[in-house]
């Protein structure tokens, strides 16, 4: 971590401009179900519904939410593998897509890496090949797109005269993760996209490849999107960190700053229900009941008020903004009526003057 | 399950409507028409011409395509060159015919098919089910209508015990004269299903054996008939849409085994049609068999709907 | 930082070398060939198809008679008469050489409409299975559309209206096995489609042709080729059983489907001479049929 600070402060563009490296404003995606008689649309899952968030040059920025939150869609929609239905995508300061940078130019500077580590890799060709295949796609010579792959592949921890002629289903699971990360790497992206990269290894190896990702980001000087359900992770490699419910951003802020003083009671029942390596350090909080509503029909107005104990008429009314509260921190910024002193909510605290 | 039953009905009409296209456009770019055939190549010009006019031929292509399937759609298949009869009638009897061969050849190959393949799968590894697999193999390999004329060779000139030609008196098949003419057109047609099925039916087998369930059927001691129970209910779908298939392939490819064995089935006439350029009948019997076919493969996704809810999509 | 990950890559490769060093690195294919070599069954059928290639291409250095020269005094003779070895045909021909030139319009019109349905079927297969949506649909109401039609009878139809002949035939029997081609390529096309390697390509800025061209293809070309050498033998009885007909290849051309068909009315005079044709058909469709299954297990495909 230390590595990472300074190399934040020898970054003469952090020093200059704040802008972020990454910003998502607006964005939806939405997904037709069809079917019936003539395969017409049915109904909608709203799986990204209005995301805004930002990333800054140098930062890790962890994204937590249970299965189905719109997390990983999030991630592809930004990678382009699926198309958004509104919003932008604006990289380091220009706008993705129409009259903005290219989509083949933007895969030189983000990069993903999927759970999956088996389905990510094609188990037709080398793992050598597979790392060099992107370079090659963006025209280098095979000769030393392979090569690259090579140093690439000791660079993650894997001796390149053993691994570069292997196929993937000879490799472990955390040296398949390993090559992945590789592959992100060959095209020097300056933002890698982690869509619950160590969620399928085992905890020691888990632990391997987070520190890989730790040295890497400091040597390379990477930003990272880290998308994960597991929240002692994400508090370890987060600087800040969002938090999605059913395609919504409920909550974000610095991550010590959310973990110790958690807003939203979304956040508050998934901090709670961490399990805890402190036993007297008890979970006091009522834990989630009953499994996420369905994203096809959300529930009107808050999407959590279903689940939430504190709901009240006026969180079936209208939804609420993620706004930064002047009790809290800055950075800190939550979308619940109970902290929106202007919202009707019994429970918000109506002395607080509007700004 | 009716919006299923319903929707795959619905789905068959533009299926139909594009085997009417492929069959009109088949007559349109066959060499010559109608008026050809009928008439001698000396004749006037004005004779041809009245005869085109009369047939419609002078119309553009796509309103004699109308005309035609407006025919098709109230039924009436046409009349033929050869015989100047209605189609209708000559095929309606010769589809009868063709029946008369691919349903007890149906039901005997493919419920040897059945057995054979579900016994090699149940002793997979051993001299049975290599036995078996290469009698299954050796079924799809057979060019079934030379089986069929060595078959006549062997039991109709060198032994003479069975007939090797026609079909004998007409009528549904009762006397033994007319079970006679049967037996060999009938063992022939049914080794093609006999193979593919067999073949299938190990393989599915195999592979529902494989699976984690029945590995826990036979931990909890449950009877072998139980656990036979089981695997056929997983394994039937894929039977089944096979059979329907091949009950099909038989009715459409009855074609070979009825030339060899002379049968005036559909198979039969349409031959006979293209070799006296018949194009009415030829039309008409390949639009009727490809319509089969389609309801037949409606019944079969129906049925496998009802033994899997998971293929209602 | 730099001494840390060296330490790093040292550590972790001294581990991973001690339990993979036994393996050799093999790839699909390579394991497809070693298990391929063990099946001396599969060999022997792949080695009698290179027989019959040899035969057909090498059938004027073989025969011993001119195949369409016939003889009114020595029709239907038995074995070894006046030097004929399987004795003569119907019209006096010879009919081991007429087996030999037969054996190359058999393969023509059987073997050379799969390779063509295989081109032009796993072409729009990959296409609807990779671009999905309204392509999809539209080749795959097509499909449907001569999926309606049983093989044999699309075969004939189409032979019987534009009339026989060695090109008919072909096109025939190509439009028959274009659409399972299509199914097949398709299917495979959208599982492949469907695993994340082809988003990582994606997301690594290729465009489809070359995602395709190195990712697609490479996962499907082992399901449909083994499909497709599945469905030489059925060509192969279809095509002979066109000709058998008498709507595939005409005479005087040599091919075992015409022969057998001209044969017929021999087996009351000859039987044993009207057995060969439909012999060679049935060696040859059990050899093709042999090999596509030993290719399927050495593969370690499912049916």
């Amino acid at each position: 971590m230390t590595g990472t600070n300074a190399n934040m402060a020898s970054d003469p563009a952090i020093v200059e401009t704040q802008r972020p490296l990454l910003s998502v404003e607006n964005l939806r995606k939405h997904f037709p179900i069809k079917g019936g008689l003539f395969g017409r649309t049915q109904a909608v899952v709203q799986a990204v519904d209005d995301v805004s968030f930002e990333i800054r040059k140098g930062e890790t920025l962890g994204i937590v939410g249970e299965s189905g939150s719109g997390k990983s869609t999030t991630a592809r929609v930004i990678m382009h593998l699926f198309e958004a239905d509104a919003g932008k995508v604006v990289f380091d300061g220009e706008t993705v897509g129409r009259g903005g940078i290219a989509y083949r130019e933007l895969c030189l500077n983000v990069q993903m890496v999927f759970q999956d580590s088996y389905s990510a890799l094609n188990p037709r060709m080398p793992i050598g090949l597979s790392i060099a295949f992107g370079s090659m796609a963006h025209g280098v010579p095979r000769k030393e797109a392979l090569d690259k792959a090579a140093i690439l592949l000791s660079k993650v921890g894997l001796d390149p005269a053993t691994f570069a002629n292997r196929y993937s289903h000879e490799l472990s699971g955390g040296q398949r993760q390993r090559v992945n990360i590789a592959r992100a790497l060959a095209l020097k992206p300056r933002l890698i996209l982690l869509d619950e990269a160590v969620s399928a290894l085992d905890k020691s190896i888990e632990a391997q490849v987070l520190d890989l990702l730790l040295d890497l980001k400091g040597e390379l000087d990477l930003t990272y999107l880290f998308i994960s359900h597991d929240l002692n992770v994400v508090r370890y490699i987060s600087d800040r960190v969002l938090v999605m419910y059913l395609g919504k951003v409920v909550e974000v802020g610095p991550v010590e700053d959310v973990y110790e003083n958690p807003r939203h009671p979304y956040t508050r029942a998934l901090l709670s229900s961490m399990p805890s390596m402190d036993p007297r350090n008890r979970t006091m909080e009522a834990p989630l009941s009953g499994d996420p509503p369905n994203p096809i029909n959300p529930p009107s107005g808050c999407r959590f008020r279903t689940r939430c104990r504190f709901a009240e008429t006026v969180c079936g009314k209208s939804s609420p903004a993620l706004t930064a509260h002047s009790d809290m921190n800055a950075r800190h910024a939550v979308a619940c009526h109970m902290h929106d002193p202007g919202s009707g909510h019994s429970l918000a605290s109506q002395t607080e003057a509007p700004e | 399950m009716w919006f299923f039953i319903l929707r795959r009905i619905l789905y068959a009409v533009p299926v139909l409507l594009g085997v009417s296209i492929i069959v009109f456009t088949l007559v349109q770019l066959s060499p010559g028409d109608v008026v050809d055939i009928l008439i001698p190549p000396e004749a006037p010009e004005e004779v041809a011409d009245a005869l085109r006019k009369q047939y419609g031929l002078n119309e553009p292509v796509y309103i004699q395509y109308f005309i035609w399937l407006g025919h098709l759609l109230q039924g009436d298949l046409g009349t033929s060159i050869f015989s100047g009869q209605p189609v209708g009638g000559e095929l309606a009897s010769a589809l009868l015919n063709t029946l008369k061969l691919a349903v007890p050849a149906a039901i005997l190959g493919m419920t040897s098919g059945i057995i054979l393949g579900s016994l090699a799968a149940f002793h997979n590894g051993t001299w049975l089910d290599r036995l078996f697999s290469a009698a299954a193999i050796t079924g799809v390999s057979l060019p079934h209508y030379w089986v069929g004329i060595v078959l006549v060779v062997a039991f109709a000139v060198i032994w003479n015990v069975l007939p090797g030609q026609g079909m004998g008196p007409d009528g549904f098949p009762a006397t033994w004269e007319q079970i006679r003419h049967l037996i060999l057109p009938v063992f022939t047609m049914s080794l093609i299903p006999m193979g593919v099925v067999s073949r299938l039916v190990r393989a599915t087998v195999l592979e529902v054996i494989g699976r984690d369930f029945v590995t826990t059927l036979h931990a909890k001691g449950l009877l072998n008939r139980r656990v036979l129970m089981h695997v056929s209910k997983n394994a039937a779908p894929a039977v089944l849409a096979l059979m329907g298939l091949q009950f099909g392939y038989l009715l459409g490819g009855s074609v070979l085994v009825e030339t060899v064995f002379n049968w005036p089935g559909s198979g039969n006439l349409m031959v006979l049609a293209v070799f006296r350029r018949d194009v009415p009948v030829l039309s008409a019997t390949i639009v009727v068999l490809a319509a089969i076919f389609v309801v037949i493969n409606i019944v079969v996704d129906i049925l496998q709907a009802l033994i899997d809810p998971r293929l209602r999509r | 930082m730099v001494s840390d990950s060296e330490n790093y890559v040292a550590a972790n490769t001294s581990l991973t070398v001690t339990v993979t060093a036994a393996r050799r690195n093999q790839g699909y294919w390579g394991r497809v060939w070693t298990r391929l070599l063990r099946d001396w069954g599969t060999l022997a059928a792949i080695s009698i198809i290179a027989l019959i290639l040899l035969a057909a291409i090498f059938a004027p250095l073989l025969a011993t008679h001119d195949p369409t020269q016939g003889s009114v005094l020595g029709r239907l003779k038995g074995f070894g008469y006046n030097g004929h070895i399987l004795g003569t045909d119907e019209t006096g021909r010879d009919l081991y050489s007429r087996l030999l030139y037969g054996s190359r319009l058999t393969l023509i019109t059987g073997v050379l409409p799969v390779l063509l349905a295989l081109i032009i079927g796993g072409f729009l297969g990959v296409i609807a299975g990779y671009f999905g949506g309204l392509i999809n649909s539209l080749i795959m109401r097509v499909m449907d559309v001569l999926y309606a039609f049983p093989s044999v009878l699309l075969a004939i139809a189409i032979t019987g209206m534009l009339g026989s002949g060695v090109t008919n035939t072909i096109l025939a029997l190509t439009i028959t096995f274009v659409p399972p081609l299509v199914r097949i390529s398709e299917t495979v096309t959208s599982q492949t489609r469907a695993m994340d390697f082809i988003e990582v390509a994606r997301s690594s800025g290729a465009g489809s042709f070359t995602i395709i061209r190195f990712h697609v293809l490479s996962n499907i070309l082992a399901p449909v080729l083994i499909y497709a050498t599945s469905l030489i033998s059925i060509s192969i009885i279809l095509a002979a059983g066109l000709s058998f007909l008498g709507l595939g290849v005409t005479p005087p051309n040599a091919e075992w489907g015409l022969m057998l068909n001209n044969l017929r009315s021999a087996i009351w005079v000859n039987p044993a001479i009207a057995a060969f044709p439909g012999l060679m058909i049935f060696i040859t469709s059990m050899s093709f049929n042999l090999m596509s299954d030993g290719l399927r297990r050495a593969m370690d495909l499912k049916l």
